[in-house]
């Protein structure tokens, strides 16, 4: 599964580990994630994300 | 204020802003203004780190000018895009049309979106240098500490940190340096520009905290964009930081509420006492009258907020809607709340405080505690019983 990077503040999001905190079971890849998600970094939606080559 | 001199070919040419006591709009009450941190390097070739906010930008440049004729500077630095730091950039530039703007790549971006200038910019990111001289010029990215475009820089040679935003505190002062005024004043406008400004980003400063350690660079001086210069004891700070970042809290209660007939408060005041039984230190607040920079403040290093509201509109009232809107977005963790409120029919706000500490990531620990109108006898006895459940948690852990 990829990791995808916050463009906007470097944020890694790891399917591994996932976002507990915003309710994104570990395991969970990222495009699974619901369109309301944001990054816990800095609050931006998953737009602004892009795949970890 | 003139400029001064802190480290050999280094000068401080910012401007203190005595009189500001609303910041980052009115988000921030600055009770002891601020400063508008600027440095400029002198050696073969001469750089700016940062200008000051556009209303103070003739300080700036006569400051300079005691050094160097501002014509001359070869670099203008910018740590980051805010107002409060670029702002006289635009200025600056009129006299060094030639001069190299240098940034990150969103800094750069986000500067045109402020200023719509047409500037020689050079994008520079994480172990980057440009060499003075005798001095060296080295930057780190820091995006979120505090916005995605900042960044710090390093002079080796002088083992100092200029990390703009990161370490900064909201102090006027005609002294520059940490060891020239109150600590207990330094260490507590430092923690409330910490609670206010930087929580949310404690992941952040505690990777970047071990990045600069691991890349094992010395610093002895550690000179910020707000405040006063840590040259005494860099470390200090640092350690601050680290405790903050990691939520460590205290055996402490914030009582954080706003009343419409002093219902509400007699609950807080009685709650609050229930607390203070078991031991556990209590600060209590209406939002509604006290300065709310100073409640989130306290509330950085407290394991326990308990939020009340009388209900108005069959919900909370708006001042302590708004204060949870802010500490909301403040990201506070490891932290344990409940609700209570005085009502007369419906009854909405303490259930509605509960849903928004909730979202917030705070622990309900107990059900909410409300009563109509004004407590009777027994109900204050439940309510005092109901702050010493609240202390025993505290205490227990």
């Amino acid at each position: 599964m990829k990791k995808y990077l916050c463009t906007v503040c470097g944020y890694i999001y790891d399917p591994a580990i996932g976002d507990p905190d915003g309710k994104i079971a570990p395991g969970t890849p990222f495009e699974q994630i619901p369109d309301g998600w944001v990054c816990p970094q800095c609050g931006v939606t998953k737009e602004m994300f892009e795949e970890v080559k | 204020m003139s400029a001064v001199k802190i480290k050999e070919g280094v000068y401080w040419v910012g401007a203190v802003d005595w009189n500001v006591r609303s910041f980052h709009g009115h988000t921030f009450n600055t009770k002891r203004g601020t400063t508008y941190n600027s440095y400029l390097i002198v050696d073969e070739k001469i750089a700016l780190i940062d200008s000051v906010y556009a209303p103070f930008s003739q300080e700036l440049l006569a400051n300079i000018s005691e050094i160097v004729p501002p014509e001359k500077i070869d670099y203008m630095v910018v740590n980051h895009v805010e107002g409060d730091h670029s702002g006289s950039v635009p200025e600056i530039l009129k006299y060094c049309p030639k001069a190299k703007v240098v940034g990150t790549e969103k800094c750069k971006t986000g500067m045109y979106k402020h200023y719509y200038g047409n500037w020689d910019w050079l994008t520079v990111k994480t172990g980057d240098k440009i060499n003075l001289g005798k001095k060296t010029l080295t930057f780190v990215e820091a995006p979120m500490l505090h916005w995605p475009d900042s960044m710090f820089t390093y002079i080796p040679e002088l083992e100092l940190l200029l990390p703009n935003d990161a370490f900064g505190q909201h102090i006027s002062s005609s002294k520059r340096f940490d060891d020239e005024i109150d600590q207990s004043e330094l260490m507590d406008e430092a923690a409330s520009y910490y609670a206010n400004i930087l929580l949310p980003f404690s992941p952040m400063v505690l990777k970047k905290i071990d990045e600069v350690v691991k890349m094992g660079i010395k610093i002895s001086m550690i000179a910020p964009s707000h405040g006063i210069i840590w040259r005494k004891d860099p470390m200090k700070i640092i350690n601050a930081y680290v405790k903050w970042a990691k939520n460590e809290t205290t055996s402490k209660v914030v009582i954080a509420y706003e009343t419409m007939w002093k219902s509400t408060e007699l609950m807080a005041k009685t709650i609050g006492d229930g607390v203070a039984s078991t031991g556990v230190g209590v600060v209590i607040a209406d939002v509604s009258e006290v300065d709310k920079t100073n409640v989130i403040k306290e509330m950085l290093d407290a394991k326990g907020y308990l939020i009340g509201s009388a209900t108005h509109g069959n919900d909370m009232l708006p001042q302590i809607s708004g204060f949870l809107a802010f500490l909301k977005g403040m990201k506070p963790k490891g932290r344990i709340g409940a609700a209570f409120g005085s009502y007369g029919w419906s009854g909405g706000a303490a259930k509605s405080i509960e849903e928004v500490l909730t979202g917030a990531g705070i622990n309900i620990v107990q059900p909410f505690m409300q009563c109509q109108f004004v407590p009777d006898k027994e109900e204050l006895k439940k309510l005092f019983e109901y702050g010493v459940e609240f202390g025993k948690k505290i205490k227990n852990g």
